[in-house]
């Protein structure tokens, strides 16, 4: 842990937005980049700190793709289904990541090591079809290559837990 | 006085502009040989980080750190063939070398660079060949850059090279020589149009906003690029933030503002990075903030993200939005220019009208409005994406044809099959068939077949792909992305795919082509937005030049109608 209190980041994230005006969306982004998604506490902690009803905050966080109310797996893959990732056929690599990991898009698998989810476009349309692992960029991505993928990320997190 | 200091401060700032713009604009290292390697998303993506970083340590373990400067740059355009490196040494042809990987750069300074800087070699050796990229293709000969000039020449991160490239004499020569309606003006005879899309004239709707009354006002940049399978705006903001500024630091001159914003899709880290960078250091250098260059021009800029949602390209969503609300859009009148964020008079321009902005006061309105056709000047950027051969971000002179930009600077289609289709503006655009490929590219020829310039996708689609898929690719899309607060767009949208699915799967009925036409006749008319107006589009589109692949999948027909429809074909 890296902080005691564990609600700190949210604290500073509504200490550093509640005076600037158009701010909400901005905090909640802040606690989303720390904890990976947006928790309940966390949203109480913003309504009380900031004075918007909570009511609003769900709406907000309701409306807009980004923000997470559960917290994703450990790899967060993004499948790009922006235009020319479809054309080029990105669907398949979906179905390919959907039958591989045994989840459906938009969910985690059960050891919450990975989530799977589609984006809509993420600017190198070069490269496409584009997939996304945690920031790392992978291009021109073929269903052959979703095994290789998913391994070298388990065994990223098998050599994090030697270590440790 | 506080503001006496800053008025000092910003003053002598304004002196060190005014001594730069004395001598030649450009690189000032001094280095006799430069290495650009492209330091953008699509680039980093395909490995550019490592191979700029290969290069800083060949440079340095060749002792030849005072001889050559390495640029980490924004987009140099061919993205398919990334990462992308240009060299450029004193007394030799410029290469530009493709897909470099960090051992071929090496190779570049071990065996092209030192050579060469030792007098020993004085071409490239030949089997670096075969990276190299040919300049005077038509990829890249055929281009105009102005809103991409600098990027692959300056560090997006670096506010020196931005002023050594000519950058903020636009925002001075405004400040000291211009009235806010003298630049008003300037703008409406460049003739810009706004580049999100929809076309508006950016002096008129800087004029309305000059024109009005309010204890604040705003300017606000669009920076959430919605058109998934676009990336104009990003590759500008990632590679030269500073336009952008300068850009929205003019047009809050012009309308007498008092602060700008900044909205930027969160999907873009890279870019809200370089922006909040430019941002810190064009205040360290009395860019922004109180006094600028110690006028009595007073501005500064905050940034707010985007979520996800499309709909917040509308102006009033995004407005809604950086509210802190739900991005839902309301009815227009009033418009933003009367009453916007937070009920004060706001003007709204994309990412790349700001880019052009400085370059319009640089080389003056009228020079500008040669650029381009009668109604649409200057240049526009293209997201080039699909089956092309040279897929990447492109700037052609408006009027150029489809076909000079797919054929020529894009090398045609990639691959055997021919080409079918182009299509622009995404998800509120529509396909143009290959026989119009002779079209100018500009808002009213565009319109006029039923699709839109756009904020500047271009997918170019051959033989093999079906167009209903396509359709219903971009009609799923803006289902999901409406925003539900009104029916024809929520209700219209979704029966509109229903339909379009049957048809897709074999289920479809001569009736559903009739019901989506009529839908899409009501989406049109009755929605509240432009993301509902426009949605029918793509639809509409394919199914006035390619009506044949629906009915083509339409079981019942008789082969005896009036549709088009092979069975029809094979009955007459």
């Amino acid at each position: 842990m890296a902080n005691s209190s564990p609600n700190s980041g949210t604290a500073m994230a509504v200490k550093k937005w509640k005076k600037k005006r158009g701010s909400l969306i901005m905090a909640l982004h802040e606690i989303q980049d720390i904890k990976g998604y947006v928790p309940w506490e966390d949203a109480q902690e913003v309504a009380v700190g900031m004075g918007v009803p909570l009511a609003r905050i769900y709406e907000v966080l309701t409306f807009y793709n980004y923000f997470k109310l559960e917290a994703p797996g450990k790899a967060v893959i993004s499948v790009c289904l922006g235009t020319a990732c479809h054309l080029k056929g990105n669907d398949e690599v979906l179905k390919e990541f959907e039958k591989e990991l045994g989840v459906k898009e938009g969910t985690s698998t059960e050891d919450k090591l990975f989530h799977l989810q589609s984006v809509r476009c993420v600017g190198c349309c070069g490269l496409a079809p584009v997939v996304v692992i945690n920031g790392k960029t992978y291009g021109k991505v073929t269903p052959s290559n979703v095994r290789s993928m998913i391994e070298e990320w388990q065994n990223n997190f098998a050599n994090e837990t030697d270590v440790a | 006085m506080a503001n006496e200091k800053l008025i000092q401060k910003g003053l002598e700032a304004k002196a060190r502009l005014e001594e730069r713009a004395k001598s030649g604009f450009g690189d000032t290292s001094g280095a006799r040989a430069k290495v650009y390697g492209c330091n953008s998303t699509s680039c980093r993506s395909a490995g550019g980080e490592s191979v700029i970083d290969s290069f800083n340590q060949a440079v340095d373990a060749n002792e030849l750190s005072d001889q050559v400067r390495i640029v980490p740059t924004g987009c140099m355009g061919l993205c398919a063939k990334g990462p992308l490196v240009k060299v450029v040494i004193d007394g030799m042809e410029d290469q530009m070398f493709k897909e470099v990987e960090p051992m071929v750069a090496r190779l570049i300074v071990a065996e092209y660079i030192t050579p060469v800087l030792e007098g020993k070699i004085s071409e490239l050796p030949e089997f670096l060949k075969q990276y190299t990229l040919d300049l005077n293709s038509p990829f890249f000969a055929s281009q105009q850059k102005i809103v991409l000039q600098n990027l692959g020449h300056i560090n997006p991160e670096s506010i020196d090279d931005y002023v050594d490239f000519g950058g903020y004499q636009a925002l001075k020569k405004c400040l000291f020589e211009m009235s806010p309606q003298d630049v008003v003006n300037e703008i409406k005879e460049s003739g810009l149009r706004g580049r999100g899309g929809g076309g508006f004239p950016t002096g008129l709707k800087w004029q309305f906003s000059h024109d009005a009354e309010g204890d604040e006002k705003f300017v606000i940049c669009n920076g959430d690029e919605g058109d998934p399978g676009a990336y104009m705006d990003s590759g500008v903001l990632e590679g030269d933030p500073h336009a952008v500024i300068e850009g929205m630091l003019i047009a809050g001159y012009a309308q007498r503002a008092t602060s700008g914003w900044l909205y930027i899709r969160a999907e873009y880290p890279l870019a809200i990075k370089r922006i909040e960078n430019a941002i810190r250091q064009a205040r360290k250098n009395r860019l922004l903030g109180d006094n600028i260059l110690g006028s009595d021009f007073s501005f500064d800029l905050e940034v707010r993200l985007g979520a996800g949602a499309f709909v917040c390209g509308e102006e009033t969503a995004l407005i809604a939005s950086i509210e802190g609300k739900r991005g839902t859009p309301r009815p227009r009148p009033p418009y933003p220019t009367e009453s916007g964020l937070w009920k004060q008079p706001s003007s709204i321009n994309n990412v790349e009208t700001f880019a052009n902005i400085a370059k319009i006061i640089n080389m003056g309105a009228k020079e500008y409005s040669k650029i381009g056709t009668d109604k649409s000047k200057g240049t526009k950027v293209f997201a080039l994406t699909g089956r092309v051969r040279n897929g990447g971000l492109v700037e052609v002179p408006m009027g150029m044809t489809l076909d000079e930009i797919v054929n020529q600077v894009g090398g045609g289609v990639d691959g055997d099959a021919e080409l079918k289709a182009v299509q622009t503006g995404g998800p509120s655009g529509g396909v143009i068939p290959k026989h119009l490929l002779d079209l100018p590219v500009c808002y009213d020829e565009l319109k006029a077949v039923g699709s839109i310039m756009g904020s500047g996708g271009m997918i170019v689609m051959d033989e093999d792909d079906s167009l209903v898929d396509i359709a219903k690719f971009y009609l799923g899309f803006t289902v999901e992305e409406s925003c539900g607060k009104c029916a024809p767009c929520r209700i219209g949208g979704q029966q509109m795919l229903d339909k379009l699915t049957k048809i897709a799967a074999g289920d479809g009925k001569k009736q559903d082509v009739t019901d989506i036409k009529r839908i899409a006749h009501a989406m049109q008319k009755a929605s509240l937005c432009g993301l509902g107006q426009t949605a029918p589009n793509p639809v509409l589109s394919t199914l006035k030049f390619f009506e044949s692949e629906y009915t083509d999948k339409i079981k019942e027909c008789c082969g005896g109608c009036a549709c088009s429809c092979n069975k029809n074909e094979a009955a007459k």
